[in-house]
């Protein structure tokens, strides 16, 4: 296949050439970074939290009525995990100050020496009692679970720092990187220091925020039951299967026990509803991007197929004076798809450039992160496709262009 | 001859279906798509208080220790301490002025068996409610007497007083606020800045509006903690009064330049003051007003701008389409321009006889983007974001869709129409 008469066709055409170019240029630019974000939201909200996630749920306990003393609310706490643990659907149910993906919560910083100024990371505080593993099903590594004896209580205002503490496995690689950690004390923001007894798999932090990214498994456990005066969160793990059942009993074993008490459904439910309320924003922006991208790729296709078409009416004659002297088929098929893959192949370059620029631009602006080049070769190979694909009809029409039309006037 | 032209572009666009369909189509969804992502930015950089954000000021200071400290590189802190509040407050430099926190109560229904519900409560002054034009359907606000008194006395809003009262004026009667008997001396009528620029950096930004008004030292007097705590150091939040955390805000209103630069001085005199008595170490005063502070609190989130900057761009491509695909319909019609010119048709006809046809596929596109644009904000209201359900097409952007619309089409007109009109009608004439 030559290029040069390719060429000197186009020459002709210049401002549908120009405008082709361009719209594959400014979708390819689109593309790349639409496909890139959906790709980096994906990502995010897949993060797992290394609970089991779908056997739980998390009520959000709040006391309403004359407020209780300390004693009155811990026995309360105690009185309403009873009652949750035997109920027929629930496996284990564990008192705590918050939960993976809330959203916001209580975070440390922790050091490894009590006189330390600069803290060696941050981390998560979740309370809980000897029940929490458990009852968030995650995984203990190393070391054991707290003793029914060492779980304290912590009231309103109060500042206790336990003798013992649970932490994540990527805590403790922080803090101890030689994986020495077990045994080991940590001090957070406290001269008093806690001795980590047990290193758990993985447990997610309560934001999700790209800030916190990397700090998102470094979550430490105290043994500490929750007994303040504006509630408490409950987690409840149901046995398999029968989530449903035991989100049903749940509150109303609660409410037979105390009815002066107030169930926040904007800070409870299973764990799929917190997963969904934690990503929302992540998903609703991959699925627009998806959308958008789809909508670009149609009309782009659309665009070529009008512009081709067109071109080939226009050629009618000089394609059948081509066939007449003894093009074959193919040839005329072979014309019009190298005139696209020139065209594209302009456009995809300038297409680059652009894609490279936005992602500049979204960095700077937006604090995202550089584009790896494998979404521009994807976005270059989908185009190229593309444009291969929408001239395929155009140009099989053209290729079926009789000989005789070359005797026709018109 | 506009009619004539009119009848001539019906033909042109009825007579290529399926091209004219997908001009107006991809026109329409790239209107839609910018239109809904405008409304959304025009909602979240909207004016909470049009005609009175001008003269509402938030004064700013910096309480945080020396360490760490670069001058000329850090700004000042978004809240004030209790300390440093109230000083400001009662050295009355301008003529209203109002404190402010966020606080969430328990709600007591007064009937029996009622459960007690959670509801957002600002904690602030007098002049708030006056300062900000909140409309009062009964009563009226508190005065500063009740302020210093500490008098347990709060103002609800409409939705409450539907909810608690079924409408009716409750003025004079008492509510149970967490477990204190609180007498109401006002209802307010539909109230709902958006965003609610008193509470973004205590809170919420977006949604119904807050439930409760009560006077700042009453609530305090109950203990009720407000919902943004920020310490620097280590500090006994039982008394919010003396630790060394930020939690109020402070509002007050300017009338003009000189009120504005006069108040700036005082600030910047009140903390040269505190510097020297030790108690600060840091100068950066700030007075942004309303709009600044918002433009200052980001509350635009990325997102949204990443997906208007994305419309645009669909859009542009759009255009781009378009053109293209008229310009290919009307180079197939050398012909017929030809045979116009050869009987008499000038330039400027021809021009005009294009851009009528691509002035109708703006036109097409325009409406058509217009139920684009709805459909987006409908999915948008069912989107679980703070300000989702305040997203609605208003007149000014319904207009504005038709001249975004027709300027699009008129552009992607130029063109293809220019080069109609240069065309030479002899060759056309003679191939024929």
């Amino acid at each position: 296949m030559q290029i040069k008469p390719v060429l000197t066709a186009l020459r002709r055409h210049k401002a549908g050439t120009v405008l082709i170019v361009l719209q594959i240029a400014l979708t390819l630019a689109i593309v790349c970074n639409a496909l890139f974000i959906i790709h980096q939201r994906l990502q995010h909200l897949s993060a797992p939290t290394g609970i089991d996630e779908p056997n739980l749920f998390v009520i959000y306990n709040q006391w309403a009525g004359e407020q209780k003393s300390k004693q009155e609310i811990d026995a309360q706490v105690r009185a309403d995990l009873d009652a949750l643990r035997q109920l027929p659907a629930v496996l284990d149910a564990a008192p705590s100050n918050s939960y993976p993906l809330r959203g916001g919560g209580w975070d440390n910083f922790v050091g490894l020496t009590p006189d330390q100024v600069q803290p060696t990371s941050d981390a998560a505080v979740y309370l809980g009692d000897e029940h929490l593993l458990n009852a968030l099903g995650v995984r203990l590594v190393a070391g054991r679970n707290f003793r029914p004896d060492e779980i304290g209580t912590l009231g309103l205002r109060e500042e206790v720092h336990p003798a013992q503490v649970i932490v994540t496995r990527a805590l403790a690689q922080r803090l101890y990187p030689d994986g020495s950690a077990l045994g080991k004390p940590l001090y957070s923001m406290s001269t008093t220091p806690s001795t980590i007894i047990g290193i758990v798999d993985r447990l997610q932090t309560q934001v999700v925020d790209d800030w916190q990214l990397a700090y998102a498994y470094q979550s430490m456990i105290w043994p500490l039951r929750l007994d303040w005066p504006s509630g408490v969160y409950y987690i409840v793990r149901a046995r398999p299967g029968q989530l449903d059942a035991a989100m049903r009993e749940a509150p109303k074993a609660l409410f037979a026990l105390d009815p002066q008490r107030i169930i926040d459904p904007t800070d409870s439910g299973s764990f799929a509803q917190i997963r969904q309320r934690a990503y929302e924003s992540d998903r609703g922006m991959a699925i627009l991007m998806g959308v958008i991208c789809s909508v670009l790729l149609v009309i782009t296709a659309a665009g070529i197929v009008g512009l081709t078409s067109f071109w080939v009416g226009q050629r009618r004659k000089q394609i059948g004076v081509r066939r007449a002297l003894g093009a074959r088929q193919r040839d005329i098929l072979g014309y019009f798809l190298t005139e696209n893959l020139l065209i594209s192949g302009c456009g995809v370059l300038i297409g680059l450039v652009l894609a490279v620029a936005l992602n500049l631009w979204l960095v700077l602006r937006l604090g995202s992160q550089p584009m790896s080049p494998a979404y521009l070769a994807g976005g270059v190979v989908l185009l190229l496709l593309l444009g291969q694909g929408a001239v395929l009809a155009p140009a099989m029409k053209a290729s079926r262009v009789p000989p005789v039309e070359a005797t026709r006037s018109v | 001859m506009f009619g004539y032209y009119l009848n001539l572009a019906l033909r042109s666009l009825g007579r290529n279906r399926v091209l004219t369909t997908l001009m107006v189509l991809a026109l329409a969804l790239g209107i839609g798509a910018c239109i809904t992502t405008l409304t959304v930015l025009r909602l979240l950089s909207g004016d909470p208080l049009p005609g009175r954000s001008a003269q509402l000021y938030y004064p700013q200071i910096d309480p945080y220790p020396k360490d760490g400290y670069i001058p000329g590189q850090s700004k000042p802190q978004e809240n004030l301490t209790w300390v440093d509040a109230t000083r400001l407050f009662e050295a009355h430099h301008a003529p209203r002025q109002a404190l402010v926190a966020l606080g969430s109560t328990k709600i007591q229904p007064r009937e029996a068996g009622g459960r007690p519900f959670f509801g957002d409560a600002v904690m602030t002054t007098a002049d708030f409610l006056p300062m900000v034009g909140a409309p009062f359907r009964y009563g009226s606000a508190w005065s500063a007497a009740d302020d210093t008194a500490g008098a347990r006395v709060v103002v609800i809003a409409d939705f409450l007083n539907q909810k608690l009262f079924g409408g009716a004026n409750s003025v004079g009667r008492t509510l149970r606020v967490n477990d204190h008997e609180f007498r109401i001396v006002g209802v307010l009528g539909h109230f709902s800045p958006q965003p609610r620029f008193y509470a973004i950096n205590l809170g919420r930004s977006y949604g119904e509006g807050d439930g409760l008004f009560l006077p700042l030292r009453a609530a305090r007097d109950m203990e009720l903690m407000p919902n943004n705590i920020s310490c620097w150091e280590a500090g006994d939040i039982e008394h919010l009064e003396t630790a060394p955390c930020m939690w109020l805000g402070l509002w007050v209103e300017l009338p003009d330049a000189a009120a504005v630069a006069n108040y700036k001085r005082f600030l910047d005199g009140y903390v040269r003051e505190q510097i020297a008595q030790g108690r600060f170490h840091r100068t950066d005063t700030a007075l942004p007003d309303l709009m600044e502070w918002l433009r200052i609190e980001n509350v635009v989130p990325d997102d949204a701008q990443l997906q208007a900057g994305l419309a645009f761009g669909f859009l542009l491509i759009c255009v781009t389409n378009t053109i293209g695909l008229l310009l290919a319909k009307c180079l197939r019609r050398s012909r017929e321009i030809g045979v116009r010119r050869a009987l008499g048709a000038t330039r400027v006809a021809i021009f005009g006889q294009f851009m009528v046809e691509a002035a109708m596929v703006g036109l097409a596109g325009g409406l058509l983007g217009l139920v684009f644009a709805e459909l987006g904000l409908w999915g948008i209201r069912h989107q679980p974001a703070e300000y989702a359900s305040l997203a609605r097409l208003d007149p000014g952007m319904f207009a504005f869709t038709f001249v975004v619309a027709l300027a699009s089409a008129l552009v992607a007109g130029l063109l293809p129409a220019w080069r109609a009109c240069a065309v030479a009608p002899a060759p056309q004439l003679k191939s024929a």
